[in-house]
């Protein structure tokens, strides 16, 4: 009877492994994750740890050093042109591994590999949207071409030098956590990264939220609603510059009336879209109005806030290009930084480039379609999508002459597509070698070459700004935008015939710039381009507060520094508030008001108009604000097909502002005829009601209401900066809000010897155990900066070099 | 005398092997290997494991966390156990290494019985 316990002990012994290694218990493998040789605390960075070493790779034609200073920020000094990719490459897999993996799979359709079923429907949308199609497509654009070819090869090895490194303890944590291993890079995951930031900036449409607002209101209420032109723009390239006649002029199609004006609903549910938030600030002074007499560039660029970020700064040095800045984990170059001759940074464009067609297939096959007059052959690209834990997935879409069939019988991503088919033309399935635009920036001495850079800039299109040492400053509307004719892509368009499609691209010589203007600066905040001089239709959803601030500061600065670019960069001020808060106060009888209101009523009276992180007022208007909007609008809107367009920010504004007897003011559900004065003490009560709620929870301050956060990519609050105490908000300069806002603030003073500033909100190091991990996130949440460091050769004794590693062959 | 070199044996078996080897349960195989050869009672043989791999992993975390501030390890407790304690992450660890090891070591024990009479 000896053999019992043994036995009984024996299996309690593995079943007790099987537990602590496997999930099927517990939530996490803890015997893998905490055992101290292999687990999560081999991730546990010490303080001051070393990060000097000597590292030898076949792959290199000759030597690097790279030079670690006290932010942990590589200046990388090649002697060989492409050994300054392979180390960028490598640098980047060694701090950013996992982010590299995450966003390249989420971009792929890939990421239900790594987080399982929870990531399905993303997959498929990704994978019917031609994420992969379209960067196959720019993959071939960029080996074509010798420069980004050598760069790109060079950059993939190097990644793939440290993933040969790595063992089962030096996993990053994130990596341990999930149970997975990293896969190989390619230069495919660079193009992948690349469309996922065209997802971000140039994937932006409401062709479905508008086919309903516009069924469902009438022409005036839809123009009412939802206006081509706000009446405060100011547009990126001022009003009353004379473009030259078009070379060419996109036609409408005879049946515009009918066939596209007129159409059903498309009712749908909610589904995830690219954040609309997606904006950005630039703008370049030129020596006329700076104190030292040389231009000044600024920019940040406002995205999700996550963390680890989603820029690694660095330096890049060869005996062909010198330049510092923002780079992306997941693709070679400086994206946003200066050289030694000139500075660069980029806003989103923010025009249209993605819209739909409705497809008449001739059956359940999907095999045919209706096109001109005759059923036309599809093609079928069929999609396995793997899932962790379970079997895989095999989803094949239908490709036509638009695009990839991405709405069908068997998948509508959300909508209620009542069975239609729905095909995506997108700017990003077209060829472009866009990478190639930064490669050249780097090596940009003068205005010409950044011409010859930015035109290869097709999608994601963005305003990008220049200054030079030699005192140009510049401001392109760059892109490959389709030239449109008015309303093409608003709404959804009949796909059987060739009618509606693009017609052609606006030739490169038609994009709207500025260089040297004569009023001494340029700028851009996602605001439309151009006003309607401009021959091509630019569609109607632009933000205007920031860019028309912007302006009205610059215009009046003079002697300007970098110190007070940081302060323009920062500044929280309201300017919505500033035109719509008198219109509203107006309106108030405070004999109406009972004590609480009064209350409120006066602090909002003594509010400085600034979204400061401590201002009690900020909350007050933006509580108002919020309420005002939902009572002005929601009583038409309740019954509107969902999903609908909700007016833009500055429509009801500039409405108020014109007009009190604007239309949406009456409440239809009441018989008596609602006035502003109405609407306005009937919204102020109601955000006292949230108002003493938020004071009750000690929550009434700006920054405690607006709860600034950045997010661990796998949102795990244990590795996510919480509850930031900072200020600014939507439509302010500084556009910081919940989740998201200036991702790098840049500002860059070319004198003789640059002078240079910025900051973003994590820290170099993407290990969560690292003290590099999120050590920007004060200085940025304070809005201030550090200063950057343009390192030369000789400098390698400087005392801010803290550690050194050494690439050889 | 037996029980304290066991503990020592089946710590320095677990440590050296792990620095080579990917699997950390490896540590019931040295628990067991250890209480196979050095014959104790079979309970002393289970503490014998348990304390070696508790005083193993609780000590090697402990020294791998302290000059990293338990700035992970503050982390990592929130995550896994909801409360910001790295002290009481450090003692799970330890408690998790050594009844893997107390097990192996028993398990080994009782092998040892079955040659035996």
């Amino acid at each position: 009877m000896r053999i019992l316990p043994l036995l009984f002990s024996a299996a309690f012994t593995i079943v007790l492994i099987i537990i602590l290694n496997t999930k099927l218990v517990v939530p996490a493998p803890l015997g893998a994750l905490l055992s101290p040789q292999h687990g999560l605390w081999q991730n546990a960075e010490p303080a001051d740890k070393n990060f000097s070493a000597d590292l030898k790779f076949p792959q290199l034609k000759g030597k690097v050093s790279v030079y670690f200073d006290e932010k942990l920020i590589p200046h990388v000094f090649a002697a060989q042109e492409n050994d300054v990719y392979f180390v960028q490459g490598y640098l980047h897999a060694k701090f950013r591994l996992f982010q590299m993996e995450l966003q390249t799979n989420v971009a792929a359709g890939r990421a239900a590999e790594m987080v399982g079923e929870v990531a399905l429907k993303h997959d498929r949308e990704f994978r019917r949207l031609g994420m992969v199609y379209a960067a196959e497509r720019a993959l071939k654009e960029v080996e074509q071409n010798d420069t980004t070819k050598s760069s790109c090869d060079a950059y993939t090895a190097g990644v793939n030098a440290y993933i040969n490194t790595l063992t089962e303890s030096t996993l990053p944590v994130e990596y341990k956590l999930l149970g997975i291993k990293p896969e190989k890079w390619t230069n495919l995951k660079i193009a992948l990264f690349l469309k996922l930031m065209s997802n971000d900036l140039a994937g932006h449409d409401n062709d479905f939220e508008m086919t309903n607002a516009k069924q469902f209101f009438s022409k005036t209420d839809f123009d009412l609603l939802y206006p081509l032109v706000q009446d405060s723009l100011d547009p990126i390239i001022p009003k009353g510059t004379i473009y030259a006649a078009p070379a060419m002029k996109p036609v409408a199609p005879a049946n515009v009336d009918s066939m596209y004006l007129n159409k059903g609903f498309v009712a749908a549910e909610e589904f995830v879209k690219p954040n609309p938030a997606n904006g950005s600030n630039n703008w370049a002074v030129s020596g006329s109005k700076t104190k030292s007499g040389a231009p000044i560039l600024c920019n940040d660029p406002h995205l999700g806030l996550n963390l680890p970020s989603i820029w690694y700064e660095m330096q890049l040095s060869t005996p062909n290009f010198n330049a510092y800045g923002a780079t992306f984990p997941g693709s070679p170059s400086v994206i946003i930084g200066f050289n030694d001759s000139c500075a660069f940074g980029v806003t989103n464009g923010g025009r249209d480039v993605r819209d739909y067609y409705e497809i008449k297939f001739k059956d359940d096959t999907r095999k045919e379609y209706w096109f001109n007059n005759q059923w036309k052959q599809t093609t079928f690209r069929i999609e396995e999508i793997k899932i962790a834990g379970k079997a895989s997935m095999l989803d094949t879409v239908a490709y036509t002459v638009f695009g990839p069939v991405m709405y069908d019988k068997n998948f509508n991503g959300g909508r209620q597509t009542n069975n239609k088919n729905y095909a995506v033309r997108w700017k990003a399935h077209d060829k472009s070698n866009d990478l190639l635009m930064f490669n050249l920036m780097n090596h940009a001495k003068n205005y010409n070459d950044y011409v010859a850079a930015v035109e290869n800039l097709k999608v994601p299109g963005q305003n990008v700004a220049f200054a030079s040492k030699a005192g140009d400053i510049a401001m392109r509307t760059q892109g490959e935008w389709p030239a449109k004719w008015k309303g093409q892509g608003d709404f959804i368009m009949p796909g059987i015939d060739s009618s509606y499609m693009w017609q052609s691209m606006i030739p490169q010589n038609e994009i709207p710039f500025q260089y040297n203007p004569e009023r001494g600066f340029v700028s851009s905040a996602n605001q439309k381009p151009t006003d309607s001089t401009y021959a091509y239709y630019l569609g109607r959803e632009y933000p205007v507060a920031r860019g028309l601030l912007i302006n009205k500061r610059l215009t009046a600065m003079q002697q300007i520094t970098p110190q007070d670019m940081m302060a323009l960069q920062t500044d929280n001020y309201n300017i919505y508030a500033e035109e719509l808060l008198p219109v509203l106060t107006k309106q108030i009888n405070v004999t109406m008001l009972n004590a609480d209101e009064k209350k409120y009523f006066s602090i909002l009276r003594s509010w400085n108009l600034r979204n400061d992180a401590a201002s009690v007022g900020a909350t007050v208007y933006n509580e108002w604000y919020k309420k005002f909007k939902t009572d002005v609008y929601d009583d038409e809107f309740a019954k509107a097909p969902k999903p609908i367009q909700i007016p833009f920010e500055s429509t009801l504004i500039e409405a108020t502002i014109r007009d009190s007897s604007y239309k949406f003011f009456d409440d239809i559900n009441t018989t008596k005829k609602e006035t502003l004065a109405d609407e306005a003490l009937k919204s102020f009560k109601e955000a006292v009601v949230v108002l003493k709620d938020l004071e009750t929870k000690g929550n009434l301050e700006w920054w405690k209401s607006k709860d600034t956060r950045i997010n661990h990519l796998l949102k795990q609050p244990a590795f996510s900066r919480m509850h930031l105490n900072m200020g600014g908000g939507r439509n302010m300069i500084n556009a910081t809000t919940e989740d998201h806002g200036p991702s790098w603030r840049m500002i860059v003073s070319l004198t003789a010897k640059t002078e240079a500033y910025g900051v973003y909100p994590g820290g170099q190091n993407g290990n969560p155990g690292s003290v590099y991990y999120d050590n920007f996130v004060d200085k940025w949440a304070d809005g201030k900066y550090y200063s950057l460091w343009m390192m030369t050769k000789e400098e390698v004794k400087d005392n801010r070099v803290k550690w050194v590693m050494n690439f050889s062959n | 005398m037996k029980f304290f070199i066991s503990i020592l044996l089946t710590a320095l078996l677990s440590y050296a092997i792990c620095l080579y080897l990917p699997w950390w349960w490896i540590i019931a195989i040295t628990g067991f290997v250890v209480a196979f050869a050095i014959p104790q009672k079979a309970g002393l043989s289970f503490l014998a494991g348990f304390l070696a791999l508790f005083f193993l992993w609780a000590g090697l975390s402990f020294w791998i966390s302290a000059p990293n501030n338990h700035l992970l390890a503050h982390k990592i407790s929130l995550l896994f156990i909801k409360v910001d304690n790295p002290i009481l992450l450090i003692a799970i660890t330890g408690l998790i290494g050594g009844l893997v090891a107390g097990f192996g070591g028993l398990t080994g024990r009782l092998s040892r019985k079955l040659f035996t009479r």
